[in-house]
């Protein structure tokens, strides 16, 4: 027993010391979020193990093992509490040997720890990013690098709803990528753009892979390098990574990557990146994205109203597109709109997803039906909504 | 891991109740199967305990110790067979499914081991040898654990090393241990403590420790001396170590002799065990007993005199011994003299060959033994 409480002692100083602050703002425990999957039982079995009721955790590991037997975070519990029967044990990973990977493992309890204590009310919560999803968007994903965890939301009549959520690896060198080979995860609004079968790539990759569009306009314009960002699954020899382990992609288990395949669609599911996810009650989102959808609806008008004053008034003196700056762009506004006598846009298919960060920036996508009494076409659009001062304005527009 | 079977039985004859005359008279015979257990004689064993169960196939002690003849002679697919038979039919005796776990462990089937030692503890809650055992169990799968959770593999230096010391430390407790469990076997199911010694008091129980001379009488004439290396079986070991030993020959003290000091002790240390074999041999206990320091310790905590009158009986009992000494070599540091040597000991019923250990001190310009034990 003596044994037993050091375990205990040294795994909850360890992990509370991460998980207190935050735990309490979460303690609402709703089912649905992290309640499949391995976590709960692992809350369940440090639970025990805090009570030291150490052949209750040792029973529930086991089980657990029964479910994922290449899970190696259950095989160390297991091995420290078997060992705490055979003799007093010292600490989380009684095995000599492998320090690093110990630290790995202790790194990814608190991770899947955190993130389960932490889980919001999935009913009540709903990530900032997800302003408006897209008619198309039957799902989007949520990355939570800090938790080391991907959320799945399904678009529910504009509204995101909880569907799914799993534990993720990223980069050995953490997030905010900014150059090619720095081993970090970027940060930002991304979409996935292809598939790649299992068959065709390495074991390292797992069951397969979900390349996104990483960099993006708005890399690019920072001058962000790299390439090759890719949330795929887990060698075969291990259910899980560590938390931060990867050269910048994420990484799930394989069964996870299976099920993620069955939300994902190619070309269209956003893959939203971000530190910390920012969670908001309904009001708040029904309020942030009012306000956006008003400043958008107002820029339509506007450039409907042939004032190019006041339709280029939607745009910051920081504009830039893919090839434009803010006075060739303004320039070039001008002087299409002399001859135009009436413009009709419509927009359809939008959607708005803030960009994770400190700035208010989101990336609308929409498709444009333009008709005027010269040209007419139809495109789809992106464009980076930045609030400066108060008022929402636009950063950057291109073709999507 | 060196775990034991455990030969003996003596809480069972309480639960069965043995008292029964009849199961008494079934006693009197598997005693003889203990003995031949206890000798080494596996297979004279096997064969006893297979005539007893030819009439009573229910006998549970006879079935116990065709596991343990079987174990020893290493058939332990049919070792376990028996075990597993006894553990269904007696599920409240402790000791077939500590023997089972035995050999699931010496299959490296420790989940299995695991679950028949909790079994066994489950019926006897303070079955030492079981806890101890468990503990074993419970280390391996633990460091079986710790492999899956680590990819360790062992063309991996830092798994070799990690391995390596799990098995240190364990062989560290089982050297604690394993006179727990030696006397454990030789005794009571209890967490005996190591009282080889005393097999003439206890003549109920299946005393592993039945010293050879005592044995002699047991049936079996040596058909083939079974020289076992004594470290295989502790057990065996342990009976041997209170063996009497004949000097022969080939105790050959070492005859190059130099003028050097430690040469001189070292030779007088050889010289003097070479004397104790012979008066052992001869069967002079007197002389024999005096090669013994007044500060000997007797093995199992008895008393000097207890321990004396015990080896006055046992080594003057008739019938002719003959012992060997093999190989003796002597270290000496001061005033102490370590003596190593292979014991071979024959006697018409019995028959060993042991490593063996004197600790001589010098008193009065003699050399005397303080410690005798078995193993290097």
């Amino acid at each position: 027993m003596i044994a037993g409480r050091r375990l205990l002692v040294r795994l909850l100083l360890a992990l509370w010391a991460v998980t207190l602050p935050a735990a309490v703002s979460a303690a609402s425990a709703q089912r649905g979020i992290s309640d499949a999957g391995p976590d709960a039982s692992l809350e369940y079995v440090f639970g025990e193990i805090e009570a030291n009721r150490l052949d209750s955790a040792l029973e529930r590991t086991e089980t657990l093992l029964r479910a994922y037997p290449n899970f190696r975070l259950a095989h160390l519990i297991k091995g420290d509490l078997l060992l705490a029967r055979a003799k007093p044990i010292a600490t989380f990973g009684n095995a000599s040997g492998g320090s690093e990977r110990i630290r790995e493992l202790r790194d990814e309890a608190i991770a899947r720890l955190r993130a389960y204590r932490e889980r919001p009310a999935a009913a009540n919560y709903i990530p900032r990013y997800l302003l408006q999803m897209g008619p198309e968007q039957r799902y989007a994903v949520v990355v939570d690098t800090k938790r080391a965890r991907l959320y799945v939301y399904a678009n529910d009549a504009g509204k995101p709803r909880f569907v799914a959520d799993y534990y993720i690896s990223h980069g050995k060198a953490g997030t905010d990528k900014k150059v090619e080979g720095d081993n970090k995860t970027p940060l930002g609004v991304y979409q996935i753009t292809s598939f790649i079968e299992q068959a065709k790539l390495p074991d390292l990759y797992g069951s397969g892979a979900f390349p996104i569009n990483y960099p993006n306009e708005w890399d690019r314009r920072l001058g962000r390098t790299g390439h090759g960002i890719w949330l795929h699954g887990t060698p075969s020899d291990t259910y899980a990574r560590a938390p931060l382990s990867s050269e910048g992609c994420v990484t799930l288990a394989n069964q996870d990557f299976l099920q993620l395949s069955n939300f994902v669609e190619p070309g269209l599911t956003p893959v939203i990146i971000s530190n910390e996810i920012e969670w908001l009650s309904l009001d708040d989102w029904q309020a942030e994205r009012k306000g956006l959808q008003e400043a958008i609806e107002r820029w339509r008008r506007d450039w409907e109203s042939v004032d190019v004053d006041r339709y280029l008034a939607h745009y910051s003196k920081d504009f830039r597109s893919d090839h434009q700056d803010y006075s060739d762009w303004v320039a070039q506004k001008r002087r299409v709109a002399t001859n135009r006598q009436w413009i009709k846009v419509g927009l359809d298919k939008l959607s708005m997803l803030r960009n994770p960060g400190r700035d208010d920036m989101v990336v609308v996508t929409f498709e444009q039906n333009y008709r005027s009494d010269g040209m007419s076409d139809r495109i789809r659009k992106r464009q980076y909504w930045l609030k400066e001062g108060g008022r929402w304005k636009i950063v950057y527009e291109g073709k999507a | 891991m060196k775990m034991r079977p455990n030969s003996a039985l003596a809480m069972m004859a309480l639960i069965l109740g043995l008292g029964s005359s009849q199961l008494l008279h079934a006693a009197d015979t598997t005693a003889q199967v203990q003995t031949l257990v206890n000798q080494g004689q596996h297979s004279q064993a096997l064969a006893m305990a297979d005539r007893l169960l030819a009439s009573n196939a229910r006998d549970p002690q006879a079935r116990f110790l065709k596991g343990i003849a079987l174990t020893e002679l290493n058939r332990l697919d049919e070792a376990v067979a028996v075990f597993q038979k006894l553990t269904g039919d007696f599920p409240e005796l402790p000791e077939p499914y500590n023997n089972l776990a035995v050999l699931y462990a010496q299959q490296r089937q420790y989940e299995k081991a695991r679950a028949a030692l909790e079994m066994a503890i489950r019926t006897h809650p303070s079955y030492a040898t079981a806890h101890e055992n468990l503990g074993d169990v419970y280390a391996r799968l633990a460091s079986q654990a710790y492999d899956k959770a680590l990819q360790l593999d062992s063309a991996n230096a830092a798994a070799q090393s990690k391995l390596a010391l799990i098995r240190e430390m364990m062989s560290g407790t089982n050297q604690g241990s394993a006179k727990t469990r030696i006397a454990t076997a030789a005794a009571a199911p209890a967490p005996a403590t190591p009282t080889p010694t005393q097999p003439a008091t206890a003549p109920n129980t299946p005393v592993a420790s039945t010293p050879a001379a005592e044995s002699a009488k047991a049936a079996v004439p040596a058909t083939a001396p079974t020289a076992t290396p004594a470290p295989t079986t502790p057990a065996a070991a342990t009976t041997q170590t209170r063996a009497p030993v004949t000097a022969t020959a080939a105790a050959a003290p070492a005859t190059a002799a130099a003028a050097d000091a430690a040469q001189s002790a070292e030779r007088e240390a050889l010289q003097m065990v070479d004397e104790w074999a012979k008066a052992w041999s001869r069967k002079d206990v007197k002389s024999y007993l005096s090669y013994y320091d007044k500060d000997f310790r007797a093995p199992g905590g008895v008393s000097r005199k207890t321990w004396e009158q015990e080896r006055e009986q046992r080594v003057g009992k008739p019938g002719k011994i003959a012992i060997d000494i093999e190989k003796p070599t002597a270290k000496i540091d001061g005033d102490v003299a370590t003596v190593r040597f292979r014991q071979h000991y024959d006697s018409p019923g019995f028959n060993s060959s042991t490593a063996k250990t004197l600790e001589l001190v010098k008193r009065n310009g003699a050399w005397r033994i303080r410690q005798e034990r078995v193993g290097g």
